[in-house]
């Protein structure tokens, strides 16, 4: 009994036998104990429970979204230097075909998933409500639940990696292969469930700030008087709400086909794989959208407090947006061009494609004009907005070049493509959001991120990029396609791709400066004076304390005017009377509850169970979910008051900070 | 959370009864059954089962709409009248383009 116990954690459970998946498991194992160890030795338990699991608090879930994205950001990019390593040296056997696969897949996953889309909504929960002057999101609850069942969702992917076995049919699992027949191990399993689970916490998400952005703005705040961050978390939103659901039912077919033994995409049967990928798709164009939009959000605001000046064409940009989120659910088959679909298709699909790249060259103008004859200050938030520029739109031409259908069959697949998506993707993405995080960081934490060790990241970042991707472009028309760990010397590609991983590894360091940069800063703490980090904030956020206290408002702000901060301090500045204090109010905020968190472990262990196919795990698993979910429904005590002493109290010891 | 200060009163308005949420959850598994015992039964040809289907599966979303998503309630419609358009917009290019898309490969 014990002998057949042992059998089975060495042989199925732990994945042993690679010295890389060893080194991670000790590794893992360690720091888990460490972290025991830490949390019982400080006596933090209670105050890691009451303070962070169990909080509603949407500041606190938006720094947790942050650290968990920071985390992943670190894994995705251990794999990205591993492929590259493989790529440099393709015939040491560094890596094996297997667990090459697996490493490509899990990169695509958890950069695109478990890293952009958490950092994403990190930033949504950190700014979104104090842009529009509100207390907190539309539904504080669902946001901790969606929180921790996106947090469970990337633990059940990672799991795979040292218990079971990684998913290795690609970031987008296309059957055949992910089938069971071409993947019968647990690897696509955990990508199945891990992503699913994740999945209703976006889809949550999305509709929580779709409808605080809509009902929680600041008494007189019209539409076209939002910030533009909050204009493209609303239209983020909207598409998260139309896109995220065909994802849920694409993977559940595929569940289905794989747990149930159905046939919608196995090749007999009547199944047809080509339905999964013009599914998938579906979902994944409007993804890419959704993740990018925010960015361009972040930019507009700190480009117009960096150059001081309002937003040019507020209009044409409220305008770009709307249409960028409606556009792109019209494009999805520029995916598969060479799927055969005939002339029609990838013609209509070609057009749409290349009308999409209109709104957001009109988006690069409004930029550039803002800054037109602005006064630039070159903080670290506005130089990554400065860098995104020129890169955004090389990747947004080669983007362009893809779309011409007759060219992609040329294109498709080759290191052409990968340069592309990964020029968009950190140039926009990534460099978005870190201008995102070192604009808002003081107002997240209340001190500065330390400016020179943010530049030299800043500089390597950049440098790395290039030197990384621009080969990548020459090496995908000389041939080279994407997913294979292995070429012979004699095609030619090994001198590029050895300055391709030059270039990676330059942006690994750029990445250990942050890591430097934050800790830095930490150590050498220095608190900020005011509320208004910059000393040219314009929007709402800058108006109260660093870092806000709970309530975020004591008194709602009115607003009459777009960038309302910034015209209240030009008002005062001309000798404008300060308007008169209205007595504070008992404030009503939401109570907090563990119900989020265990609600999604039992999701984990429901995902768990349907992973390794025990019903004796995924039925108590779920029955504990039904289990939060009435006892939530039974719950009535879930909101309260804060009588105006204790606001006066704290506002009072927030003076010195103000 | 204060915003909700002013519609604390009309929060107990209602939200549905418990007869139209029975009734729709009982109208909402008929039309789920009916598909199944037509198919396992073999009960139509190939294509009036598909038409069959469909018919079902928007009946269905009809009866969800207005049983569970309170389509009618709210005093001020506008949003849920545009997130439905938007919505069937969304509908209809998934299926429509699906075909288009798929047709060219069925033949190929």
């Amino acid at each position: 009994m014990f002998k057949d116990f042992m059998d089975f954690m060495l042989n199925d459970f732990f994945i042993t036998g690679d010295p890389l998946i060893l080194g991670a498991q000790v590794s893992i194992g360690l720091s888990m104990v460490a972290i025991v160890i830490a949390l019982t030795y400080f006596k933090k338990w209670r105050w890691l429970w009451t303070e962070w699991l169990t909080t509603v608090d949407h500041k606190k879930i938006g720094i947790m979204y942050v650290i968990a994205a920071l985390l992943m950001l670190f894994r995705g990019g251990v794999d990205a230097l591993l492929i590259r390593t493989q790529l440099a040296l393709p015939n040491l056997e560094f890596l094996h075909a297997g667990h090459y696969n697996a490493i490509f897949t899990t990169h695509g996953v958890i950069m695109i998933l478990f890293m952009a889309m958490p950092l994403m909504f990190g930033l949504f929960n950190i700014v979104v409500p104090l842009q529009i002057g509100a207390r907190d999101v539309a539904y504080p609850y669902l946001n901790s639940l969606s929180f921790w069942l996106f947090f469970f969702g990337a633990m059940l992917f990672n799991v795979s990696f040292v218990i079971g076995g990684s998913p290795d049919a690609g970031w987008l699992a296309y059957p055949p292969l992910s089938e069971l027949s071409g993947s019968p191990g647990l690897g696509q399993d955990f990508y199945i469930w891990g992503i699913q689970i994740s999945g209703i916490g976006s889809l949550a998400s999305g509709i929580n700030f779709v409808v605080t952005i809509l009902k929680m703005r600041a008494p007189g705040m019209k539409l076209m008087q939002m910030p533009m961050f909050t204009w493209s978390v609303l239209s983020s939103s909207i598409t998260i709400m139309f896109a995220f659901p065909i994802l849920t039912v694409t993977l559940f077919l595929l569940f289905i086909d794989r747990y149930l033994g159905a046939h919608f995409f196995t090749l007999d049967g009547g199944g047809n794989p080509m339905m999964y990928i013009n599914l998938i798709w579906m979902w994944g164009h409007p993804e890419v959208y959704i993740v990018i939009l925010p960015a361009f959000g972040v930019f507009s605001d700190v480009v117009s407090t960096f150059s001081k000046k309002k937003l040019f064409g507020y209009k044409s940009m409220v305008f770009a947006l709307m249409s960028i989120s409606f556009f792109s659910f019209f494009t999805w088959a520029h995916h598969f061009f060479t799927m055969g679909s005939g002339a029609d298709v990838n013609a209509f699909f070609a057009i749409t494609t290349m009308l999409i790249a209109i709104p957001t060259g009109v988006k690069v103008f409004n930029w550039l004009f803002t800054m037109f004859r602005g006064r630039i200050t070159f903080t670290q938030p506005m130089l990554w907005t400065l860098a995104f520029i020129p890169c955004f739109v090389v990747g947004g031409m080669t983007g362009v070049m893809l779309s011409v259908a007759p060219a992609d069959f040329q294109f498709h697949n080759s290191y052409f493509l990968i340069a592309h998506f990964h020029q968009v993707l950190i140039g926009g993405v990534v460099f978005g959001y870190f201008a995102g995080l070192y604009y808002w960081w003081p107002k997240m934490f209340g001190f500065k991120l330390h400016d020179g060790l943010g530049k030299w990241a800043f500089w390597l970042w950049n440098i790395g990029f290039y030197v990384c991707f621009m080969p990548q472009y020459a090496l995908g028309l000389m041939g080279m396609t994407r997913r294979f760990n292995e070429y012979n010397f004699d095609m030619g590609w090994q001198p590029l791709n050895v300055v391709s991983t030059i270039g990676a590894f330059i942006m690994g360091l750029a990445f250990i400066f942050q890591v430097w940069q934050i800790a830095h800063s930490i150590k050498f703490l220095k608190k900020e004076k005011s509320g208004d980090a910059w000393g040219d904030g314009r929007t709402l956020e800058w108006s109260i304390p660093s870092p806000a206290p709970m309530y975020n408002f004591a008194r709602l702000p009115e607003v009459s005017s777009s960038d309302a901060w910034w015209e209240e301090k030009q008002r005062l500045a001309n000798g404008g009377e300060p308007k008169p204090l209205a007595p504070l109010e008992p404030i009503h905020m939401p109570r907090n509850s563990g119900i989020p968190f265990i609600m999604s472990v039992f999701f984990f262990i429901a995902g768990f169970g349907f992973v390794w196919h025990w019903t004796w795990m995924l039925v108590p698993g779920l029955i504990g979910v039904g289990c939060c979910l009435l006892a939530r429904s039974f719950d009535y005590d879930t909101d309260y008051y804060i009588p105006v002493d204790e606001i006066e109290r704290t506002e009072a010891a927030l003076k010195g900070v103000r | 959370m204060a915003n909700h200060n002013s519609h604390a009163h009309d929060e107990h308005e209602s939200h549905g009864s418990l007869k139209s949420y029975v009734i729709g959850f009982v109208l909402s598994i008929v039309l789920t059954i009916l598909p199944i015992v037509v198919v396992m039964n073999d009960m139509m040809d190939k294509t009036p089962t598909i038409i069959f289907i469909l018919i079902m599966a928007v009946l269905q979303f009809v009866i969800q709409l207005f049983f569970f998503m309170h389509l009618r309630e709210d005093k001020k419609p506008r949003y849920n009248v545009m997130a439905l358009i938007f919505g069937l917009v969304i509908l209809v290019t998934i299926i429509a383009g699906s075909i288009w898309i798929m047709t060219y490969n069925a033949v190929g």
